[in-house]
């Protein structure tokens, strides 16, 4: 078995800190990641609007390279940090296994460039395998520095819990709080966990921000010192408008919005400079660090 | 005002039975039939307070074939893709899916509202993947406010400049190779989604 990494486009930009947090907690676990080669966009929620025969052919190509590249592998485990990303690699792989007409269309288009996809493949997210891989008994161990003393709402956003992902619940999910409840930090009860952050739409409709708005007031409201996300769309969403967001509605606080791999990477004891905290607009203050 | 006089909201006239027929053909419709208007959806969906019609509606008004009003409304453009509707759906009606139809139909027939950022954006993703294989963010987020309303992209503008400076919003960002011709290019594959739905197209 082997994992796959599958850093997807938001990994050298906007969400670049998730990416580095993702590849140092998989090294201090001993599961070190390796990356796809010649891997395209999953397609996230833009593609499909506008052509779905080459959404599904476009998420599917990166499970044909991977079974292409390792023919000798039986179970290749690609690892999708990204909820976009996750869901449109799943997806696809569910209709090319499952929906005849679909799926007959993805592997002609496949066949055309000379690849096939046999079913080798498993979409994977980081947060599934911290749980059912990795285990919650070898996190809390290797925890050297525990997040004692810092309340986190712990923010799913929509697709890596649904609708095709089994892992956790769709509506209550709790791997993330499991995980970093295991990292020692306290877990604040908040009724948004899997409410959406806009998408798309924050950046450009009034609707969006309002979205925003809600779900950083509920996080203060539950006493949260930071929101961790496992998405770099809801990370976005929920940092980058907050001056908006105070402007316009009665919200006058900096909420801290980190990657939950940020935060179990500094339990991890991995140095700060290699998690991305410097790339946060309002970076979380972690009393375990600074004293 | 006679309240019973009968007075169209929408453009109820123009029903196009193909048009939902077409729809239902697509590769979540066929349960589209189920539907018992019981407003599940509009009731779970985060955005539909913002919308012109509610999913519940659209849904009804694809199975009546009222093309039009389906495909120039907002709606669309505003479901954000968080499949909370589909999961709560007691038919097991698959209507973000619904709503990704709806919004490939109004993209290829040019209905889609001209000011709206979203669809622009979604046009110019596709774009810019199918040439490069991957997305880059700051041509994508530029060239959709350029094309829309560039007063959103002054309102951005300090927010790029941090992002910048955080190694956030790099000028180059990385690709991949298309129209090598060689084994795996994507421009293969693209190519023979065309054919495929060409065939489609004229079956
Ligand atoms: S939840 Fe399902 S059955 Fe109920 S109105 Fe919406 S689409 Fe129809
Ligand atoms: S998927 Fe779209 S229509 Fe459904 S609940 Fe989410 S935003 Fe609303």
């Amino acid at each position: 078995m082997k994992y796959l990494y599958y850093p997807g486009c938001s990994a050298g930009g906007t969400g670049k800190a998730y990416d580095e947090s993702v590849v140092e907690v998989f090294k201090a676990l001993d599961s070190g990641l390796v990356e796809l080669d010649d891997w395209n966009c999953c397609g996230a929620t833009a593609y499909m609007a506008v052509d779905e025969a080459k959404a599904f052919a476009l998420a599917a190509r990166n499970l044909a390279l991977a079974e292409d590249q390792y023919p000798d592998e039986d179970e290749i485990h690609i690892v999708a940090p990204c909820s976009a990303c996750y869901l449109g690699l799943l997806k696809a792989k569910r209709y090319t296994e499952a929906d005849p007409k679909i799926g007959g269309q993805i592997r002609r288009a496949l066949k055309a460039a000379d690849l096939e996809y046999k079913g080798k493949c498993e979409v994977r997210n980081p947060l599934d395998i911290f749980v059912n891989d990795i285990g919650l008994d070898k996190l809390k161990e290797l925890a050297v520095r525990p997040l004692e003393g810092l309340k986190v709402a712990c923010y799913y956003g929509c697709q890596i819990v649904r609708p095709y992902s089994e892992f956790d619940e769709p509506s209550n999910p709790v791997t993330m709080d499991k995980i970093l409840k295991a990292m020692g930090a306290e877990i604040v009860e908040w009724p948004c966990k899997t409410r959406c952050c806009g998408g798309m739409l924050t950046w450009s409709t009034g609707a969006g921000k309002e979205l925003n708005y809600i779900l950083l007031k509920e996080a203060w409201k539950a006493g949260a010192d930071v929101i961790a996300t496992a998405c770099p769309l809801c990370q976005f969403n929920l940092e980058c408008f907050q001056d908006k967001i105070r402007a316009k509605y009665d919200f006058n606080e900096e909420m801290p919005v980190a990657y939950y791999t940020q935060l179990m990477g500094l339990a991890l004891g991995i140095d700060e400079s290699k998690l991305g905290m410097k790339r946060l607009f309002v970076p979380p203050k972690i009393p375990t660090l600074t004293g | 005002m006679d309240k019973w006089g009968g007075q169209l909201a929408l453009e109820q006239m123009e029903l196009d039975p193909v048009f939902a027929e077409r729809m239902t053909r697509k590769a979540w419709g066929e349960n589209l039939r189920r539907c018992i208007q019981c407003g599940t959806c509009t009731g779970t969906c985060p955005l539909s307070e913002y919308m012109d019609y509610g999913p519940r509606k659209i849904i009804s008004m694809v199975r009546a074939g009222n093309k039009k009003d389906v495909l120039e409304c907002k709606t669309i453009w505003l479901c954000a893709s968080c499949y909370e509707c589909a999961v709560e759906c007691p038919k097991e009606i698959k209507i973000t899916d619904v709503m990704y139809a709806l919004k490939q139909q109004a993209l290829l027939e040019g209905k889609s509202p001209k000011k709206l950022p979203v669809p622009v954006l979604d046009r110019e993703f596709f774009n810019i993947v199918k040439k490069r294989g991957r997305n880059h963010e700051m041509w994508l987020i530029a060239i959709t406010i350029l094309k829309t309303n560039w007063l959103i992209g002054l309102g951005l503008a300090t927010m790029g400049i941090k992002l910048m400076a955080q190694g956030r919003l790099p000028i180059f960002d990385e690709a991949i190779k298309v129209g090598t011709g060689k084994k795996g290019d994507l421009k293969k594959i693209m190519d023979a989604c065309d054919e495929i739905e060409r065939e489609e197209a004229s079956a």
